[in-house]
């Protein structure tokens, strides 16, 4: 119990310094940024939008910093951020809420497929410790890991959509077709996951796969493999009931807390491949000076992740009684 | 004999080797001769290392293999390989090897810059934590694990944003800012483990001073988790570093890797043919990215045990099990984010 309390206090303290962080950011470089984008804007948006800009970043306001930092708490508190800018007079809440669902099925779906898949190969390559996977594999995902998620999208792009023409490059859906829960537009949707769901599986499973092979190969030596050797088990009840099940345990939390990164997206993925998640919604404001727009993006994303850690630790105190003794 | 130390005297005869810089102080650096003969053991290294020294080699002299000035547009656009353009020109009229070959200065700089830097704030706040314990390491750990769990991308593209048009030094300090919390988490978990050891237990006792402990007892004997520390930073700074600039929030003047993928993309090189324009650049990056991680990986396999990070922590008992939760997996400091 006490480790959940104390997980539970730094999530509050870590949640706090992001927040401050979005308040002071802006305030702390030279020439105030957000008054370049208010001048930018003050044709189209409205006086009162534009006053509780001046306020939320601090311009020409006389109020002070304290209670500028206060009223900022509080709005986000009771989820008022604001106007988009970007997509005036869009709500910067119904942006988001329009962006995550693409997330969330490209991301989503992804990281659980790469989180499965890299965990059996890592298994398999650690049983056949030597074997043809085990000596190929490390060094290519560890050169794999060099390699930036976007360039591969752009060769993906390359290859399959400008070359061979097979798959579409860009955005979530063909935009002439109307949205709708029909089967054409599904297989469409699907059909412009494949390439941005490529780039991400080809870049993440590394990860998996290593980490899964480094955990098994020390799990293997544990005394309680060599028992059931010594029992005379079969190799599989072995390799997957007694190492497998062991070694997964402190990856289950690097899967949850991947799980939380899935809301952050990857952003140069949806970038490079224009899917409207969450990851294009920040650099989309990101690029037009959007600024609270930007500001509620970097809080979801933060909360996101710390809420999986939150759960992840909650996971390991059922599953490890060793954290619940522990503190 | 250009190497002749400055302390040579003058009239030290010209046909005699240049004197061995003295014995004790190469006896007294354990650590570093045994990661010489630990590179050319491992072949993951020995790659690393060729790779390495050949983008060095580049960055140093871009003149011998390269005569274009690669800020002049004054090329005739988009041309093909030749022999008077290697790679061809970009659309913008400039020269795409001149570009690569002089892209890579920056590139090295932003990497070991980001190295340095951030594996000294790493060392200090890490050593410092576990050293002087109780508040501060309380403090010093709160302030790393907090820094930890912020996604960094995110955090970077923020931070970059309000800069606008970051050049080489500020991308070398907003990325430290941010990336130097893995490896202190890392090196405070190794100071820990090491704080009860005999030999610093002899060195109180004989009286030594505070810094003489941290700075010859201990740091000394972390050498290769400090090596590895700045290996993954300057990956961390390679590939964060070249995303920033590619999505358009460094300096888009500078000659670098990232930028020219930031004017491919939005010269839509890939529509209009211009493919080496953005495969080069991309090229260039995973190689000197792989070069840090080939090291990285060649030390966890033949380093002390103690650094592969999740064996480690698996020894480490309970206070491992929080490190776990916040870092499982040693590549999460790169991939997390992205």
């Amino acid at each position: 119990m006490r480790f959940l309390l104390r997980r539970l206090g730094f999530f509050a303290v870590t949640m706090w310094a992001a927040l401050t962080l979005n308040f002071f950011l802006p305030r702390l470089m030279p020439g105030n940024p957000a008054e370049a984008m208010m001048g930018k804007f003050r044709g189209p948006v409205s006086p009162q939008a534009l006053k509780a800009l001046e306020l939320a970043f601090g311009v020409d306001t006389h109020q002070s910093l304290i209670s500028q930092y206060f009223g900022y708490i509080g709005d986000v508190a009771t989820g008022k951020f604001g106007t988009s800018l970007y997509f005036y007079p869009t709500s910067v809440g119904r942006v988001i809420l329009d962006a995550i669902p693409w997330t969330l099925g490209l991301v989503g779906v992804t990281t659980i497929l790469a989180f499965v898949l890299g965990t059996g190969i890592g298994i398999m390559s650690a049983w056949r410790r030597g074997g043809a996977l085990d000596s190929i594999g490390p060094p290519v995902f560890v050169i794999a890991t060099a390699i930036p998620y976007f360039w591969i999208g752009l060769m993906l792009i390359l290859i399959f959509a400008v070359r061979l023409q097979w798959l579409p490059a860009a955005f979530g859906f063909d935009i002439t077709l109307t949205p709708s829960l029909s089967l054409p537009f599904i297989a469409n949707i699907l059909e412009h996951a494949i390439l941005p769901a490529t780039a991400l599986l080809v870049t993440t499973i590394g990860t998996w796969i290593l980490t899964m092979r480094n955990n098994m190969i020390t799990t293997l030596a544990e005394d309680y493999v060599r028992m059931a050797r010594a029992k005379g088990l079969p190799g599989r009840r072995i390799m997957l009931d007694y190492a497998a099940r062991n070694a997964l345990l402190p990856n289950l939390t690097g899967f949850a807390m991947s799980l939380g990164f899935v809301v952050g997206g990857a952003i140069l993925v949806e970038y490079v491949f224009n899917y409207p998640g969450v990851g294009y919604m920040l650099l989309q404001a990101v690029n037009n000076e959007d600024y609270p727009l930007m500001q509620a993006l970097f809080l979801l994303i933060t909360v996101a992740v710390l809420v999986a850690i939150l759960l992840a630790d909650i996971a390991t105190a059922v599953f490890d009684p060793r954290t619940r003794t522990g503190g | 004999m250009a190497m002749l130390p400055v302390s040579a005297p003058a009239e030290w005869p010209q046909n005699l080797p240049p004197p061995v810089v003295s014995g004790p102080a190469r006896r007294g650096r354990p650590g570093l001769t045994r990661l010489v003969r630990a590179v050319r053991s491992n072949r993951k290294a020995t790659a690393g290392t060729v790779l390495l020294v050949l983008f060095t080699l580049v960055a140093l002299f871009p003149g011998v293999i390269a005569h274009d000035n690669p800020s002049a547009t004054i090329y005739a656009r988009s041309l093909g390989p030749s022999a008077r353009h290697l790679l061809g020109t970009t659309a913008l009229g400039q020269d795409i090897w001149a570009q690569t070959v002089y892209g890579t200065q920056q590139v090295l700089i932003i990497a070991i810059g980001v190295g340095l830097l951030s594996t000294g704030v790493a060392v200090l706040i890490g050593v410092a934590a576990a050293y002087l314990g109780g508040w501060w390491d309380g403090g010093l750990s709160l302030l790393t694990d907090v820094l930890l769990v912020i996604p960094l991308f995110p955090l970077l593209i923020v931070i970059a944003t309000y800069v606008q048009g970051a050049g080489t030094l500020i991308l070398v300090l907003v990325l430290t800012l941010t990336g130097w919390s893995y490896t202190a988490r890392q090196l405070r978990s190794q100071a820990l483990s090491l704080r009860s050891r005999d030999f610093l237990e002899a060195a109180r006792v004989r009286g030594e001073r505070r810094m003489y402990i941290v700075l010859v007892e201990i740091i000394p004997t972390m050498t290769s988790l400090i090596v590895a520390s700045f290996l993954t930073n300057a990956l961390y700074a390679v590939l964060f570093g070249s995303s920033l600039q590619f999505i358009g929030l460094g300096d888009p003047n500078s000659v670098s890797w990232g930028t020219m993928l930031y004017w491919a993309e939005n010269n839509e090189a890939l529509q209009t043919g211009q493919y080496l324009w953005a495969i080069v650049p991309g090229v260039c990056i995973a190689a000197l990215g792989a070069a840090f991680a080939l090291l990285n990986y060649a030390f966890d396999e033949i380093g002390n045990p103690a650094l592969r990070p999740l064996r480690a922590r698996r020894r480490m008992g309970r206070r491992s099990r929080k490190a776990r939760v916040a870092v499982p997996v040693s590549g999460m400091g790169v991939s997390r984010a992205r």
